[in-house]
């Protein structure tokens, strides 16, 4: 019975690797700075070699996800690699990557007409080992289309980020993770007038093998800071304590 | 090594081409004639008209009286040189260098140094060109010698053989007549007044004696002919440097074949530029078709490369646009733009991850080849306030930012490439918006910072100023929001939305 559960243990622990997960390992070294959330993934590590689906319908909230993308990208760009994001319909300022830690230089955009196009740049991009990361724009992604991503993410490493436009379409995906960003209202130091940190409501709807869940974030200037759902601490500011900078 | 030339006489050129466009003049004498001085004269007969006893430059109406059933042909001027051009370009396949022979304008010189062994030898090379060229429908003559003169006097006034071994050149001319020396009419006329029939008589001569008689173009004709003067030969395409060639056994159709056609030929060129420290930047893949046409494709790369691997991934997205027809039976890959290739940076790459990466770079290829290199971009800096032109696009993959990116003013992520207009209800004189509209919908601000005036460069646009505030909204959204100059001007709209921050 016993040989039993450690033969599909290991045969999980298999699995998991291959879908791009990495075993739990003790040093920090793989830590990408999202605190809580983290342990949310299989084996406690976000996994980089994986498809993460951001739904972003608003505007407000695709600015949220970049946001919060450039966040992650600021760690997984460490190493001086490059990214590429590719979009029909890019809005994206670059100048204010510079705000999270990233040098826009260092980011290649790929403005193109077709969202065919859009996916035929992404799977190539996947496939290049000398990128840190994919963003895509994307409205639509079909489950074929989301598996064929995942299987070239699986062999190159590079992580694939995938803003999806059209929250109506919501198809089926392979995605590992599928995240929701959404703004929060900041909060200043003391209650100084004037615009704090952004914060965000990140929800993991979906994590393979792993616990969704809903979280609140802060980009604290240099990393990700995490507020902890503490119960009197009020998180909306009151109206009246409005104030102008 | 020995130099060989090659020369092709097309006897009857515009007429066996009429002939292939229109097969039913078979059994009809047809002459071209051209307007000149308000007649018409002939200036191509076929064979049938030939016997009639019509020939070249004779007045169209003589040549009607003499052949009844004359069909009398319009002649464009340059008709021949674009018909030598195209026979040119095809003949390319036998030999790299081919020109159109200026003297006569009715046939090709070839420099065929090096190429007959390809064939099985000058005899087999020769019977090639022969029977293609009659397959096609056009009747040549043609000599291999080891100058351009002697090949050209061969095929027109030979009576022996058309094969001149090496070095017999001369014995070879020495029984032919003045003409084959592509001498001017009235050089000719003068030989033979004098009784000059054949070279012989008159070879041996004082080249001074030579010069006075018939000037310093006999003298030139005589040694281009017996090879002591180099005669230069205009090639119709400039042979690149960096060329392979690929004769197909059977004609070639199907998209495995043509992978595997590129696949050589790129194993080939690579190995030779490796060897000398060279990169291609464009590659062009010509196919020749069996049905005479020629099929094209290019591609570009954005840095010297010789890997076989990486080229073959960017011709593999143009395969779909060659249309084999019936069949590709050569290909020729030309590099023409090739670049020192740096060696030591790439294992600098290797350790190194970046923009300069070399996965990186021939993914860029690919994408340029895909879908242009227009979608490609990469911004640096611009020492710029306004928001708009705070970027500037990179030129290169490998230019760096001459200045670090400001971090100390607040920029939206994403940002409305036209300011959209929004309703506001805001104190005077300078206070952020209590509430905005956009799109309908009503935002009730909470928090707010600014104002952040940002100036117009007034050197390139006139305008007004405009006062950005950062605002957020109850549910926690921000917004970048500005005030298009100050409260009072003539603008319709004074509010507008520029952008959203995370």
């Amino acid at each position: 019975m016993n040989a039993k559960k450690e033969l599909l243990q290991k045969l999980q622990q298999d699995i998991l690797l291959w879908q791009g997960f990495k075993p739990h390992c003790t040093g920090n070294a793989e830590r990408i700075g999202l605190g809580e959330i983290e342990n949310s993934f299989p084996g406690g590590v976000f996994p980089k070699k994986a498809i993460h689906e951001f739904i972003t319908i608003q505007p407000e909230h695709s600015a949220a996800s970049d946001g919060f993308i450039a966040g992650l990208l600021s760690v997984l760009m460490e190493n001086g690699a490059a990214c590429v994001w590719v979009s029909t319909t890019r809005n994206l300022f670059p100048a204010s990557l510079s705000l999270f830690n990233v040098e826009p230089e260092r980011i290649i955009f790929m403005d193109v007409q077709s969202e065919k196009d859009v996916l035929w740049i992404t799977e190539e991009a996947i496939k290049c080992e000398g990128l840190a990361a994919v963003v895509a724009e994307l409205n639509n992604v079909s489950l074929i289309e989301s598996r064929r991503l995942q299987l070239a993410v699986e062999t190159s490493g590079v992580t694939g980020f995938i803003l999806r436009k059209d929250g109506n379409k919501k198809a089926s995906t392979v995605a590992t993770a599928r995240w929701k960003v959404s703004p929060l209202p900041s909060v200043t130091q003391d209650g100084l007038p004037g615009i704090g940190f952004p914060r965000w409501q990140v929800e993991l709807l979906k994590v393979r093998n792993g616990n969704p869940g809903s979280f609140i974030l802060e980009w604290a200037g240099e990393k990700f800071e995490e507020i902890k759902k503490t119960g009197n601490q009020p998180i909306w500011s009151d109206l009246e304590g409005r104030q102008i900078g | 090594m020995q130099r060989r030339f090659v020369s092709i006489w097309f006897r009857q050129l515009l007429a066996d081409w009429q002939l292939i466009r229109r097969p039913e003049l078979a059994e009809v004498p047809f002459v071209f004639a051209a307007p000149d001085h308000g007649r018409m004269m002939i200036t191509a007969v076929n064979p049938l008209a030939f016997s009639f006893g019509v020939e070249v430059g004779m007045r169209a109406a003589d040549a009607k009286a003499i052949c009844p059933g004359l069909e009398v042909l319009d002649d464009k001027p340059g008709r021949p040189k674009n018909l030598l051009r195209g026979l040119g370009e095809w003949c390319v396949r036998y030999s790299p260098s081919v020109s159109i022979d200026e003297f006569g304008m009715d046939g090709l010189l070839l420099d065929v140094s090096g190429c007959p062994h390809l064939w099985g030898g000058e005899r087999e090379y020769l019977k090639e060109i022969v029977n293609r060229l009659k397959s096609k429908g056009y009747t040549v003559r043609l000599a291999i010698a080891d100058t351009p003169g002697a090949a050209w006097a061969v095929s027109r006034f030979g009576k022996v053989t058309p094969l001149i071994p090496s070095g017999e050149h001369v014995d070879a001319l020495l029984s032919l007549s003045p003409e084959a020396l592509r001498l001017e009419d009235t050089v000719l006329a003068k030989l033979r007044k004098l009784g000059f029939y054949q070279i012989k008589s008159f070879i041996g001569m004082p080249r001074s004696v030579l010069r006075r008689r018939f000037g310093e173009d006999f003298l030139l004709r005589l040694a281009q002919a017996i090879g002591t003067e180099a005669e230069a030969l205009i090639p119709l395409k400039v042979p690149v440097a960096f060329s392979e060639r690929l004769a197909c056994m059977e004609p070639i159709k199907t998209k495995t074949a043509i992978e595997i056609a590129i696949q050589k030929m790129l194993e080939n060129l690579c190995n030779r530029m490796q060897s000398e420290g060279k990169g291609l930047r464009t590659g062009m893949l010509t196919g020749y078709r069996i049905d005479g046409k020629i099929v094209q494709v290019s591609i570009g790369t954005s840095g010297a490369s010789h890997s076989v691997s990486h080229l073959f991934k960017l011709f593999q997205l143009k395969i779909d646009q060659i249309r084999p027809a019936l069949g590709i039976e050569l290909f020729v890959l030309d590099a023409p733009k090739v670049e020192d290739v740096d060696v030591p940076q790439e294992e600098m790459w290797s350790s190194k991850p970046g923009l300069n990466d070399n996965s990186v770079i021939r993914f860029l290829d690919r994408v340029a080849g895909k879908v242009g290199a227009q979608a490609i971009h990469r911004f640096l800096p611009a020492t710029r306030y306004w928001p708009e032109r705070a970027i500037s696009k990179a030129a290169s993959v490998t230019e760096k930012a001459s200045n670090p990116w400001r971090t100390d003013k607040p920029r939206p992520t994403e940002m409305l490439k036209v300011p959209a207009p929004i309703e506001v209800m805001a104190l005077i004189p300078d206070h952020p918006p209590k509430f905005f509209i956009y799109k309908g919908v009503r935002h009730l601000v909470s928090k707010a910072d600014g104002p952040e005036r940002i100036e117009r460069e007034w050197w390139m646009d006139k305008g007004e100023h405009r006062d950005y505030y950062q605002v957020e909204d109850e549910e926690g959204c921000r917004y970048w929001l500005f005030r298009s100059g100050h409260y009072g001007g003539e603008q319709q709209h004074k509010w507008f939305i520029h952008g959203f921050f995370a």
